[in-house]
This record gives C-alpha cells, structure tokens and sequence, in this order.
C-alpha cells in the first residue's frame, strides 16, 4: 500500500505502524515508551502525528497504516502537543544532567534540548523519592522516572518475572516492585534489561556509575562469553583504559535473545577482564615460585620442554587440553598443533564432561550429535519437555524465552528430581528418582505405543529399528515404572499422551541427562520418544540439548576432540588422514586418543608425562578431584594458557598469559549451531595474547610453521577443510550468524536438521533399544543420601570468571540445598555448616533450606573452590560410550559441622 | 503471623463466587480485607499471589489502584471525604477541617486509638446531597461540621455506624 508522510508518498505493508514506516525512511519521529524489542502501549504520547481526517493526534508507534493514509509529522498542532507533554515532564525532573549515568544517552535530555524547554527551577516539584541502590548491580532513581513503562514491560514480556507494576494511579504512578521493596528483596534476578531499557537516567547500572561518559566510550558488538546460548551484547569500553563500562543486550539478532535480553551474567558479568588479578606477563616455576619472564624466554622454555618430554617418552606422552571458552580458531589450532606439530592424538576439552553423550547419542540415532531445532522456534511449540535442565538458571534467556511459550499458551511437561522454578510453570510435573531416567523416558514410550499415538507414517518411512525397540520396552509398564522411578503412573500416563498428541512437541535437556554412567543411553531414549512420535525436522520439535559454554559446541565442531578431526571427520578413516595430511603438509596420528578423564589416569599413572591446557581448569571441574590434583603434581612438564593463575595451573611449569574475549576477534558457535562473530573491543591487557597467536609462537618454535595475520584467515581454512562449515566467512555472519550446516558461500545455513532425511548415510533415523541400570553408586546405610551438581544463576563453572566480577559482591559463598525434612532431623539450620563425605572424600559446606530439593537429596554447585565438589563424584566408571563421568548421582553421607 | 490456610479459606470462597475470571483477585482482596479488619497486610496479599498465580507486583497494583484498599492498618472506621469541587464548594472544606480537628489526625493516618482512619475520595456521585462523606460502607449526606461532630461522638461512644 502507498501512504503519504508530509505529502511524500511510501510503500507500506499492512500491520505496520506509522512509526515503522517513518523509521524506515528515516523521517524522525521521537519516541519515548517504545521499544522496537517491546509491544508498542501508546503512553506516553509524545510521538504524536496528524492525520488527515482524525480529529486527535494520534500516537505514530501504534497507529496501524492503512491505504492511502496522509500523516504530517511536523505541523504547529504536533509541535506545541510535544512540548506541553515535555514541560509537563520536566516540570517534576531534576535538573541533573551533569552527573546523571544517562548524560549522552539519554531520550529526555535530547527533546529537552530539540525543543527548547526550559524550566525555571523555582517551578520544578520534584517527587522527593528516596533512591533504590540496596544491590550491587542497579541503581533506581524515580525522581527521574517519565513514566514510560519500559521496565515494567520488559521485565514482563521478555524476562517474564514480573518485578514491577505501576503503582498508584494517574501522574502519581510509578513502577515499583510489590510493595514498594527494593529490588535487592524482590524476586529480582538481576538480568539488568530494565536498566538497558529505560530512556532516561531512572534505572541505571551501579558498576558503570563515575567510569566513563557515554561519549567517551566505545560500543563493540560480540558475543557472551558465558552459556551457550550466545547472547548478542554491545559492550561500552573505555578504550584507553582497557575498561568495561557497562553491556546491552543488542538489537541485532533478535532471533538469538529477542533484540535485549542478557541474563546476570552478560550484563554484569564482563568486568573479570579488568580484575587486578589478571596475568599481564608470562610466568615460569622457579624454586616452586611463579617468577615473571619475558615472552621470548617463556615461550623458549615451553618449546623446549615440550620437545625434551617428547624426545624421552615419544609424542603420545603428550596430552593437549582445548577449551570451549576459546574461539573456533583457536580451537581449530589447537587441535592441529596437538596432531601436526606434537604429534599426539590426545586432545579434548571439557564437552567430555558435560555432551560427550549427547555427540554420541545424537549421532547414532540421527547422524548428527547436536541440537536439531533452533531456539526461536520453541514458541511455536505446543508441548515442551525440559529434562535435567535448569534452564532458568544454566541458559536463562532461553529459560525466559520457555516461560513465554507458556505464556502464549504452550503446555510444559518438566521431568526433574529438583524442583526447579520452571515447574511453577509446568502443567505436568515428574519427579523421578535420580539416575531412573532411561526407565522414565521407556515408560513414557509404552504407553505412547500401546496407545497407538505413534506417527507410523514417520517411522515406516524415516527410520529403522522400531520392532525390536518396540518388544524391548513392553516391560516398561506404567506400574513398573512407577516402581523404579517412584513417579506415579497416572503421570506417566498423562505425560505419555500430552507430549504424543501434540502437533509439534519439543523436547529440551540438558546436563541431568548427558552426566551419567548411562548418559548416552538417557540420550538415546529421548531420541527414541522423539523419532516414535515424529517430532523431527519440523517447527517447534527436536530434540534440543543446551550446550553448557559459550562454545563447546565450536570446540566440538573444529575438532578438539580425541576420535575426529574438524565436522566430526573421523581420525580412523584413511581419506580424512590423507585429505588433512596434504593440507597441513605433514603426517598425523590415525588413531583415537585419549579423553580429559582418561588422560587424568594417565598421568597418574605415568603414561602421559606433559599436558598443554587452554583456558580450562579441571582440577575443580573433573570429577574425583584430588586425584586430578595429584595427576598434575606428577608432570614432567606443564604448560598452561590462561588469564588467571588458578587451581589447575599452579601446578603449570610456565603460564603464558592470555587474551580475554574482549581483546581478540574470532568467532563461537553457540548450542543452535550459529557461527557468530566474537569482536575486539581494545587491546589485549598488559603484554598477554590471544591464544591463537600464542599457539603460532609455540608452533614455530617446534618446527613448524603456521602463519595467519587473522583469525578471519584461520577461518578460511577450517572451511577448505570442514564441509558443514563450508560456507562460513566472517564476513558472511556479520549481522546474524549463520547455523551449520553450512556447505557453500551461498548456503543460507540450516535451521532445522533433518527436514527430510536424518544425517547418516542412509538417510534413516535409527531406534535403539535402551535398558535401564542402576547407576553405579546409591544411597546405603553408610552414604544415604543422593548428592547431585550443577550450575546456578549467578556463577559460572569454577568461578574463574563470574567470581572477579561485579556479581561477586551479590553472591559470593557456596551453599547446598537441603530439603527441611532433612535439615530437622541433622539439626542444622539454614547457613549452617555441614560435613558431605563420599567414598572419596570429605568438603565443608553452607546449608540453604529449600523444598526444590527432595528429602534425602543434596544439591551442590561446583562453582567454588571452598565446597570443591568434584572431591566427591567419581571419576569411573564413565560412560561406556561416551565416557562421560557420572557426575548427577553420588552417595553421600552428611553430618553437622 | 497471617493464618496461611485462612487466607486460602478466603481465595477459594472468593473463586467459588466470582462470575468471572478477571474478577477473582479484587474480590479476594476484599474479603481479605474485611477479615483483617480494613487493611491488606502483605503477607496476606503474598499469599494471595502465589494462590492464584499472579506476580506479586500485580496484586500490589491493584490494592494501590483502588483508594478502597489499603496495606497500612487502618482504623475500625474509615471515613472518606469526598474531595471533589461540587462537594467542596458546599461546605466540604468546613468539613474537612472539623475531621481533622476532632480526630486530630491528617489524611492517610489513623486515631491513636484505633478507631478511626481519615482518608479522601474523588466524587461518589451523590452531589446532589454534597457534602459527602463515607463511614465504612455507609453514606452520609447533606453535611453540617455540627452533624459531623456528632457522628464521630456517637461512633466513639460506641455507637453504630447509622
Ligand atoms: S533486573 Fe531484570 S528481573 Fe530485575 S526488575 Fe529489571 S528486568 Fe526485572
Ligand atoms: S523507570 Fe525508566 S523505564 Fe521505567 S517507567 Fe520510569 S523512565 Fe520508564
Ligand atoms: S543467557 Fe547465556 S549467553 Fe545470554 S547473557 Fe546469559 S550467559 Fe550470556
Ligand atoms: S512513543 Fe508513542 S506513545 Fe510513547
Ligand atoms: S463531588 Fe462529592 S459526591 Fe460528587
């Protein structure tokens, strides 16, 4: 349709509304309570137009065009409408623009100035509100509130908690939490969109409060060095200093977090690059102390004692960590100068501990190990499944983005022993006993064949196997598994049916299914419910594991892994050896290496003598962690890339200081599959260097060279040499990213995976029939209750990160979650001390009361080293499969301390 | 300490009673109120949030939009007076102020003793008979400071709201 602005004429589309069109054609409109990432509400009326036959001015961000519509944007009539509207505005706010956190970035101060309102003070009536600054993270002022409304929607519609509503009724209304808490006591978790939200200086962020003016910093876009989601952030810099001023969530993909959204930890979580504790020169051991070295000397000495270890012991003497915090290039790297330059075949990096089951699983059951679907598309989803994820807490834009889908009227089914917040907005709740998935997920099966709810037409024609699977879980009787699970049958039953009948069901997990002595069997069992009900290569369907870190994903796909080299091309077949032996100009070893854990034994035990570890520090993350304690005091020769020294490196012979995610470019690839860029923000800090560049030093040093200028350069390669990245550029994924696979520079990506046929050679999906099994360790009269780990909201992994950064002032202790039943019956109270023993071990933790956990089930995080928990898992038996360890169910005995 | 199962007693009657949805959460609040005696404490209205699913944010906009909710305590006897001009120009403001003498509180506070909560109201639409004030539930009309006088005598002897 045509319509007419300030009588120039311009194509429009039905649904749009006037603001839209103007923005378009870059003819301004000013906007106060809008948001392009928010539904427009029309209250604040300041962007006000004529048109041609209304009577009112009408609100340009909700009006809806229509055919030959005739708008004027800059009448006497508009003028004089806004300017009442900002005198009314500005006759209540405080004249504070020179030291308001928003001077420069502010929506108010620029119309203010745009159209000359000047208030006398004497006639300014301020509100006379006290501030809100009880936390760490945000400070909210109300005297500068302009009632926009901003905050509350956004904390509605995207982060879905709800914090605030407006309060009081006509002028007097402002958003306030219940009852007029601070945030600090509210249910608040901190996400920080409201303060990227508001126009003004009402809410701002607490870290960035006297750093740095708007317009003395610098906006770089990249992506979240957390999760896996891959959160868009525009990061503001002081460039000179080195220094993070404060995040957005950026406009620029809205597909991956919705045009805003961060969690904590994107938005408050950046300034670890700017810990004092960061290493800024190369360190080497001397007389058991780190003494500080020029990079020449340090690099010398780590090439050096490298190549003694391997001259005395051979190349398999050698085990290479990587690292999902790294970028594909670096990864890419690694793993090449692991096989190409080390020779070795042992090189891995953390996926083992957390998807080793799901690459597994997945592949044989569909010929791909990664997420099927993407994660916009679980809002057209009608049924959702989330199993042993805490999605909230471990992916919480993502988690936010399932509350929606509720919201909009998906049904969610959660299957966890925890009960986690999602629950609340589950229609179905299933707490099955820890370690009883496999049981769990073959009842849900059952029912669903005996009740004929199978897409037949799906399995006859897509896949193979559904006989046999078929007889194998006929025993998986509602009453049996009832039995083994303790879930009533009734919801099995229940389950069975809301989750089969579905048009489109989903089926989202997460580590509570892949860390297990069984977790390639839980995998395959999701896999199964998934294929019997056709719920592949569709919309708002799959089957979707969240990858843990920012880029385990990537660090998988470029082969930094023990049995395949980059897009999981197997290292025992001779035409991948041979294709990479050309590229890379000399021989590599043909053969499967070991993995983390395995290489951990191996060190123990004398068969691996040098370790090289990136970015990673398993002496808190692996599990039976002493024992990894005592493997790396046993290296002839350490040598470790990090930003920090830690736990894991104050065993290293040489530390080589690295760059953050803030001073390199490169690119991760986040658990959708999306290749997304990762940009510089400033130059790296003190004199550490990007891993990439550290690994070309080390690489020229043992005989062989490698040369890039950039990472955009080491890019090209891995697309020479990767066919699911084929087509990936830097270039090409500026804007949005693209998903592999991704075979040719005019691929456009993939979506969804198995649209019309599975990955594996012959196109099918394959069923496997999977048993249950006890796992390996329950509760005994010695050790009765079941410990459980994972992650929380406010930290990360080891802490390495999360802990030297702003959220570190809000929570910085351990605590365990114990069910009060329990905490009567021990006589402990809340944060009150306890001894947890296992077979392995005895740590001291701080209890939290909570009925989230199960009576006789404690929950631990693994994110601080004053409760390591790792002390109490076990290192074997690991996944056969997989050999991922069992970190989600151990016995343990527990006493007041 | 606010009785958990009465506050759930109370949403239950209130669903039961609601002809429809969007009328649930203003009906409980009402009886909540009532039962506690003319005001909603928090942790009635917390409980009320988590029974009936609705953020906690959202049950404060309602109790803080409506004048006739309050989460302060309030006295035995709230008395509202209309502050609209028609009522105003009658002899509201005579009004006005021998409450306020008499009571010897401002509006928004409540008498020492417990009895009495002063507070104001926009039009009640009974201009007709203005000066109006409310006493609980009840209107009064056709006002005098002297007829005032003696409401308040009465109700603080003890007497009934009529
Ligand atoms: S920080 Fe996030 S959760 Fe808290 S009030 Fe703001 S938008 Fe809501
Ligand atoms: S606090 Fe900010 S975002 Fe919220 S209503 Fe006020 S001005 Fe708008
Ligand atoms: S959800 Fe994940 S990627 Fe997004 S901001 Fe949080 S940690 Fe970063
Ligand atoms: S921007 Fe349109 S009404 Fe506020
Ligand atoms: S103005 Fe007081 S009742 Fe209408």
């Amino acid at each position: 349709m045509i319509i007419f602005i300030n009588e120039k004429s311009f194509e429009a589309k039905q649904g749009q509304t006037i603001y839209d069109v103007a923005m378009e054609n870059g003819i301004e409109i000013p906007v106060l309570c809008h948001h392009p990432a928010l539904e427009p509400v029309g209250a604040c009326r300041i962007c006000a137009v004529e048109v041609e036959g209304m009577r009112n001015l009408q609100t340009a961000c909700t009006t809806k065009v229509f055919d030959g519509m005739r708008v004027y944007t800059s009448t006497q009539r508009v003028f004089s409408a806004r300017k009442t509207n900002l005198y009314l505005i500005l006759k209540v706010h405080p004249n504070d623009c020179m030291t308001c956190d928003a001077n420069g970035n502010c929506k108010l101060q620029e119309l203010a100035y745009q159209y000359n309102i000047k208030i006398p003070t004497q006639e300014v009536e301020l509100r006379g509100l006290p501030l809100d600054d009880a936390d760490p993270f945000i400070v909210r002022d109300l005297n500068k509130c302009i009632q926009c409304q901003l905050c509350v929607r956004v904390c509605d519609e995207i982060e879905n908690m709800s914090i605030y509503s407006m309060v009081e009724r006509g002028y007097e209304t402002l958003p306030q939490p219940a009852f007029g808490m601070p945030l600090k006591e509210s249910e608040c978790v901190f996400c920080g969109q409201c303060a990227t939200v508001c126009p003004v200086g009402a809410i701002v962020e607490k870290p960035a409060i006297g750093k740095a003016r708007w317009w003395e910093t610098d906006k770089t876009t990249t992506t979240c060095p957390y999760c896996g989601v891959g959160c868009q952030i525009d990061v503001f810099v002081d460039k000179e200093k080195k220094e993070v001023v404060r995040v957005y969530g950026s406009a620029i993909n809205p597909d991956v977090n919705d045009g805003i959204a961060t969690c904590v930890k994107g938005k408050f979580g950046l300034d670890f690059v700017n810990d004092p504790a960061r290493l800024k020169e190369p360190v080497v051991k001397r007389n058991g102390e780190f003494v500080k070295v020029s990079w020449q000397e340090a690099l010398d000495y780590a090439a050096n004692g490298l190549k003694s270890v391997i001259e005395k012991y051979g190349s398999e003497s050698v085990g290479v960590l990587s690292s999902a915090k790294c970028t594909n290039e670096e990864n890419y790297l690694m793993q090449k100068f692991a096989r190409a330059v080390l020779k070795t075949p042992n090189v891995d990096h953390c996926a083992r501990l957390c998807h080793a089951s799901t690459v597994a699983g997945l592949a044989r059951a569909f010929g791909s190990g990664a997420m099927t679907n993407n994660l916009k598309d679980i809002l057209q989803a009608q049924v959702i499944l989330v199993t042993g994820s805490n999605t909230t807490e471990a992916h919480p834009v993502y988690g936010s983005r399932i509350k929606k889908a509720v919201r909009k009227g998906a049904k969610l089914i959660v299957a966890d022993p925890r009960k986690i917040e999602l629950v609340n907005y589950a229609t179905l709740w299933l707490r099955q006993r820890p370690g009883t998935d496999v049981a769990l997920f073959n009842g849900l099966l059952h029912v669903i064949i005996k009740e004929d709810l199978v897409n037949k037409e799906f399995i006859s024609n897509r896949t193979t196997g559904f006989e046999e699977l078929k007889r194998a879980v006929e025993k998986y009787t509602p009453e049996y598994v009832e039995k083994i699970t303790n879930v009533p049958k009734e919801k099995i039953i229940e389950a069975a049916r809301l989750y089969a009948k579905a048009q489109r069901a989903a089926i989202v997990y997460s580590m509570g299914i892949t860390q297990h002595e069984h977790g390639t069997d839980n995998v395959l069992a999701i896999a199964n419910l998934a294929m019997a009900t056709g719920n592949l290569g569709k919309e708002g369907a799959g089957v979707n594991p969240l990858r843990g870190q920012n880029n385990v994903q990537g660090a998988c796909d470029m082969g930094a892994l023990p049995d395949v080299l980059t897009g999981y091309q197997k290292v025992t077949s001779p035409e991948v050896i041979e294709k990479f032996e050309k590229a890379w100009q000399t021989k590599i070893p043909a053969k499967v290496g070991l993995t983390v854990v395995e290489m951990i034994h191996a060190a123990l035990e004398g068969r691996i003598k040098a370790l090289v570890v990136m970015g990673e520090n398993p002496r808190l993350s692996d599990p039976d962690a002493s024992l990894v304690d005592e493997a790396l005091s046993k290296l002839d020769f350490f040598v470790s890339m990090d930003m920090f020294l830690n736990e894991t490196n104050k065993h290293a012979h040489v530390v080589l200081p690295a760059a953050s995610f803030l001073e390199k470019d490169g690119t991760f690839t986040n658990t959708e599959r999306r290749v997304q860029l990762v940009r510089k923000a400033f130059e790296p800090v003190g004199e550490s260097k990007p891993d990439w560049q550290i690994i070309m030093e080390l690489s020229k040093r043992l005989g062989y060279e490698m040369n890039y200028d950039s990472p955009s350069q080491i890019m090209e390669e891995i697309r020479s040499l990767t066919p699911i990245y084929g087509g990936i550029t830097h270039e090409r994924i500026k804007i949005k990213g693209l998903q592999w696979p991704c075979r040719t520079l005019e691929d456009e990506g993939t979506p969804i995976l198995h649209t019309s046929k599975f990955t594996g050679p012959d196109g099918l999906g394959k069923f496997h029939v999977v048993e249950y099994r006890e796992p390996p360790e329950l509760p005994d009269e010695e050790y009765p209750f079941y410990l459980t780990t994972g992650r929380i909201l406010f930290h990360f992994h080891t802490g390495t990160m999360t802990r030297r950064s702003t959220i570190s002032k809000y929570l910085n202790t351990p605590y365990v979650e114990m069910n009060p039943v329990d905490a009567q019956e021990l006589g402990v109270k809340d944060k009150g001390e306890i001894y947890i023993t296992s077979r392995r071990g005895k740590v001291k933790g701080i209890v939290k009361i909570t009925e989230k956990v199960p009576p006789r089930t404690i929950f631990s995080s693994f994110h601080f080293y004053e409760t390591p928990i790792n002390e109490l898992t076990l290192a074997e038996p690991l996944d056969p499969i997989a050999k991922i360890p069992n970190f989600k169910v151990t016995a343990v005995r527990v006493e007041k301390a | 300490m606010v009785d958990r199962e009465k506050v759930s007693a109370l949403v239950e009657k209130a669903k039961l009673e609601s002809l429809e949805e969007k009328d649930i959460l203003i009906n409980t609040l009402h009886k909540i109120q009532d039962y506690f005696g003319n005001y909603v404490p928090v942790e009635a209205a917390e409980i009320v949030a988590e029974e009936l699913g609705v953020p906690k944010s959202k049950v404060y906009e309602v109790l803080t939009f409506y004048t006739m909710f309050s989460i302060k305590p309030r006295g035995k006897y709230v008395i509202r007076v209309c502050v609209n001009l028609p009522c105003h120009v009658t002899g509201g403001r005579e009004i006005v102020q021998i409450l306020q003498e008499s009571l010897g509180v401002n509006f928004g506070e409540t008498t020492k003793d417990g009895l009495f909560t002063l507070e104001t109201t926009s039009c009640l639409g009974l201009c007709g008979v203005s000066p109006v004030i409310m006493i609980n539930d009840q209107y009064y009309g056709d006002l005098t400071p002297r007829k005032v006088k003696e409401l308040i005598e009465n109700l603080r002897k003890g007497g009934d709201e009529r």
